[in-house]
């Protein structure tokens, strides 16, 4: 595997610890951070996820002991290819729109015959507890990489989910009175030294969305579009965004929609 | 403004399809909002200090959500930062700056009201995240403006300290649906600790204005 070049990202790391405290120009701060940014994507160890994914998908698990091979994301079922790039979608069987997490469940529900709250536990990975949801999702869409982005609104359950995620996207609320646009809706904004991409543009949207899910070197964990969006309503100071809920699906659809013409570029890594 | 560009467009591709497959009408925006309030609540669960009431949205939020990336009525701007204005505390003992050093920390702690955040430990305004201070600090955010050499640039008067005061208790009382957090209208800084960030921003001696 690629990734394994541990010793350029350490010393990647070690390059900006060095440059962060040192009193020069602004400028210099942030080409040093670009320059970490660059040798990051030499290697990606979300590859281990996708790996670990696509084993899992294969193997027969739950109650019914079946694998999720069957399992149709929206273009037939047994198809992964390009199916993360037309989601979230309207799916006729369970009528209603669904991310690729939420689809993920259904199969675990109605193929493998978990109960719903065992197929939604644990979404998030941590240090001492890997998630299957994390690697599924890995697996999956790193089947849509260099696929271009093509999110439906043709069923009306589709146009209400952007609008409801769009209403979302512009809900002040919390002790700090924000929104998503708080932060996401003006190009060449900054948190600190982070860029913020303006996701109510499309080329904001795109640049955001194709690289999501990402390795997370800060947490060594592969995080998916559900976990972004979870850590996003933590940070605005909302209780906990519920892990496949309508208005993570809502709000996913907004964003993902807004990204469609580019070209689909995840797994991938993120400081 | 691009944002309308996209909306405009977005609502010409939805309007297309919702004919062709037969759909009567498209929902009003009072029912796409009435039905978002639904699903929020449905969609959030409370955990640690971060309960569901942070959902419920005063006039401020409400009007600020309806408006953002249009322009806000001149009405609707007065009536917020009237109501706003009227609710700020000023401090009983009249003093509006307290120590610039204490103000600096609580400029750069990051911590405070989050579900993540121990409701005992410190709660900071993170001014930096948005505001470029003191100059020795480099790792500073862009949206809001450079506050550097605040008080050196619009003089070290009473006005501009309770102008500065008031800010940051409730920016809504000065510029309706402002980014800025209230964080004295809100209860996320303490009397004193206003007071210390004035400071830093007031105080001749804070590295702000030097």
């Amino acid at each position: 595997m690629r990734f394994i070049r541990r010793g350029a990202l350490a010393g990647a790391a070690l390059a900006l610890a060095l440059a962060a405290p040192v009193v020069l120009g602004q400028g210099s701060t942030v080409d040093e951070i670009a320059k970490y940014r660059a040798a990051l994507q030499d290697g990606n160890p979300a590859e281990l996820w996708e790996a670990r994914g696509a084993d899992l998908w294969r193997q027969k698990r739950g109650p019914k002991n079946v694998s999720l091979e069957q399992c149709d994301l929206g273009l037939g079922a047994g198809v992964v290819k390009g199916a993360y790039a037309k989601l979230p979608k309207y799916f006729a069987d369970a009528d209603r729109v669904m991310d690729l997490e939420t689809r993920i469940v259904w199969c675990m529900v109605t193929l493998q015959g978990y109960a719903e709250a065992e197929a939604k536990k644990g979404p998030f990975g941590g240090p001492d507890r890997k998630s299957d949801m994390e690697a599924y999702v890995a697996y999956v869409t790193s089947e849509s990489r260099g696929i271009k982005m093509d999110v439906s609104l043709r069923h009306s359950k589709e146009q209400e989910a952007f609008r409801l995620g769009e209403k979302m996207f512009y809900f002040r609320g919390g002790t700090h009175d924000f929104a998503c646009a708080t932060c996401h809706a003006e190009d060449g904004k900054r948190i600190r030294l982070q860029d913020l991409p303006n996701l109510t543009h499309t080329l904001g949207a795109q640049k955001a969305y194709t690289t999501w899910p990402a390795y997370r070197v800060s947490q060594g964990e592969l995080r998916t579009f559900q976990w972004r969006l979870n850590d996003c309503f933590r940070q605005q100071r909302f209780p906990e965004l519920i892990f496949a809920s309508d208005a993570s699906i809502a709000l996913t659809m907004f964003l993902a929609y807004n990204a469609n013409g580019a070209a689909f570029d995840a797994p991938a890594i993120k400081r | 403004m691009q944002l309308r560009h996209l909306t405009g467009a977005l609502a010409a591709a939805i309007a297309v399809p919702a004919i062709l497959i037969g759909c009567a009408t498209a929902p009003s925006d009072a029912e796409v909002a009435a039905k978002a309030t639904a699903m929020l609540k449905a969609s959030f669960s409370e955990r640690g200090q971060a309960k569901l009431d942070r959902l419920a949205q005063d006039d401020m939020q409400k009007t600020c959500s309806e408006y953002t990336g249009k322009v806000l009525p001149r009405d609707a701007a007065e009536k917020i930062e009237k109501a706003n204005l009227a609710a700020i505390k000023w401090p009983a003992d009249g003093k509006l700056l307290g120590d610039w050093k204490n103000g600096e920390k609580i400029a750069q702690e990051g911590r405070g009201m989050q579900y993540s955040d121990d409701p005992t430990g410190p709660v900071g305004a993170n001014c930096y995240a948005c505001h470029q201070l003191a100059p020795q600090e480099l790792s500073f955010g862009t949206i809001g403006p450079s506050l550097y050499q605040f008080g050196k640039a619009r003089g070290y008067n009473d006005e501009v300290r309770k102008y500065a005061y008031g800010k940051i208790y409730n920016a809504d009382a000065y510029n309706a649906c402002t980014n800025m957090p209230r964080f004295g209208h809100k209860g996320i800084l303490t009397e004193q600790q206003i007071k210390d960030v004035t400071a830093l921003l007031m105080d001749p001696d804070s590295p702000v204005n030097k």
